[in-house]
């Protein structure tokens, strides 16, 4: 079937998207978007998380054809053009990226956390976090880097 | 495999009385597990994200209406007074990301024993609202489960709603696991008082083929609080009554030994939930009872 639908701000189309197909498949296969990470395919590491409609989900458990006419937002449409959102910024000043694979589903799900909510509480940030799994276990340093980046877009 | 997006309702029932064989797909945290998985092929996918009627609640007297598509992340943030004890279950749902997309509808349709609405939907008498070309029809949330990931819907059903009596007492839900989020409960329960009926309802899962409500142990504590007087006059729960309700709910589970826990430690802990949970239900009843003579 043929995909339309509006990637982090531009309109894309995609021919041959089979339809049992996932959204996070169509977006790294199909458009060209590797940033959004295939792991574990049923909801459980988050590494696959994208805004569709505004809203964080799984790609993996989105149909590719839900999808149709709606608007997604992956990690690569976080930044502004070469400048980093304070989410992606915070995560290289405080040391929160070892081996990065987790890292494209942790800035969506944190720039929606402060997006929501712009003072979080350390409760807060890791039930926010609560989907999303770090096999380096980097988690002290990504809840610093969550604090820095609320503390960021506070005085921003 | 072919994909269809339903725009409405009846665009929907004509599509699936068509085809009973297509997959309705909303949130897709069950279903998309299985075909990425290849564990499942269905001929087709009916979406039902765009079907205005499944993704709105409603209020008509004392029954809220929980359309089938309404995400867990809504029920919480918008149903939490009405429907205390669902709002708590879908509280522990997973994690934000499934929150935001699954459906209590979706858990219905699964029907897994340990589905996490599926007690609160049983201790508040829920029922569950089937559509079809040949009409709707609504069932007792009791009579739905029919075995293992087994439902009393039809081939041409499509699951709409469900129809909860808003709380007129407090609520609890409790599940155990082994951390807080992204868990299949090893059991779960959830407790209503109804002071309105002088009734309590219960319901539990991952503890028998299907989620049951725990009828004796419900008939046991209403029939003890209006015995002695209780529901007018709330006092501390006796310790005995708390022990007998634990038993009693305990007594009613089926469980079996599987990688998530023993048949013994499941029965174990859900007479431990049950007791916990009465309690909290009970001490918020006797403080709200104050506040308000």
């Amino acid at each position: 079937m043929r995909l339309n639908l509006t990637v982090n701000g531009r309109p894309h189309q995609a021919d041959e998207v089979w339809e049992g197909e996932s959204l996070l498949h169509a977006l790294r296969e199909r458009l060209g978007l590797p940033g959004s990470k295939n792991a574990c395919e049923q909801g459980e590491c988050g590494s696959c998380t994208v805004y569709l409609d505004d809203v964080p989900v799984c790609s993996c458990m989105v149909a590719a054809g839900q999808a149709q006419g709606r608007a997604v937002r992956t990690v690569e449409g976080l930044a502004d053009g070469e400048r980093l959102d304070p989410v992606q910024q915070s995560f290289v000043d405080a040391g929160a990226v070892q081996c990065g694979f987790c890292t494209p589903g942790l800035l969506v799900q944190a720039h929606d956390l402060i997006e929501r909510n712009p003072e979080p509480t350390d409760a807060e940030i890791r039930e926010s976090l609560a989907g999303n799994l770090c096999r380096c276990t980097g988690y002290e340093k990504i809840m610093d880097a969550v604090r820095l980046a609320a503390q960021r877009k506070a005085v921003s | 495999m072919d994909f269809l997006r339903a725009a409405s309702l009846d665009d929907a029932l004509a599509t699936k009385a068509q085809r009973p064989d297509i997959a309705p797909i909303a949130g897709g945290t069950d279903l998309m597990v299985g075909i990425n998985f290849d564990h499942i092929r269905p001929s087709g996918l009916l979406d039902l994200t765009s079907v205005p009627e499944l993704t709105e609640w409603s209020e008509s007297g004392d029954v809220v209406r929980v359309g089938a598509g309404v995400p867990y992340a809504r029920i919480i943030s918008e149903l939490g007074e009405r429907l205390p004890g669902l709002a708590m279950a879908a509280r522990t749902v997973a994690s934000p990301q499934i929150r935001n997309r699954g459906t209590v509808g979706g858990n219905l349709a699964t029907a897994s024993p340990s589905g996490d609405a599926h007690p609160a939907l049983l201790a508040c008498d829920a029922e569950v609202e089937l559509a079809s070309t040949r009409g709707t029809r609504r069932m007792p949330v009791t009579e739905f489960f029919t075995g293992v990931k087994r439902n009393a819907a039809e081939p041409d059903e499509l699951i709409t709603a469900v129809h909860l009596p808003r709380a007129t007492g407090p609520q609890q839900f409790a599940k155990v696991g082994t951390r807080n989020a992204m868990v299949i409960s090893v059991c779960a329960f959830s407790v209503a008082l109804h002071p309105d009926r002088a009734a309590v309802g219960t319901g539990f899962g991952s503890a028998a083929p299907t989620p049951r409500r725990a009828v004796e142990a419900e008939q046991f504590l209403s029939g003890e609080l209006t015995s002695r007087g209780m529901w007018a006059d709330p006092r501390p729960l006796p310790d005995t009554v708390v022990e007998r309700f634990g038993e009693l709910v305990a007594a009613a589970c089926a469980p079996i030994d599987d990688v998530r826990g023993t048949a013994s430690y499941r029965r174990h802990a859900l007479g431990v939930l049950a007791r916990r949970t009465v309690r909290w239900t009970w001490d918020e009843y006797s403080i709200g009872r104050q506040t308000c003579a």
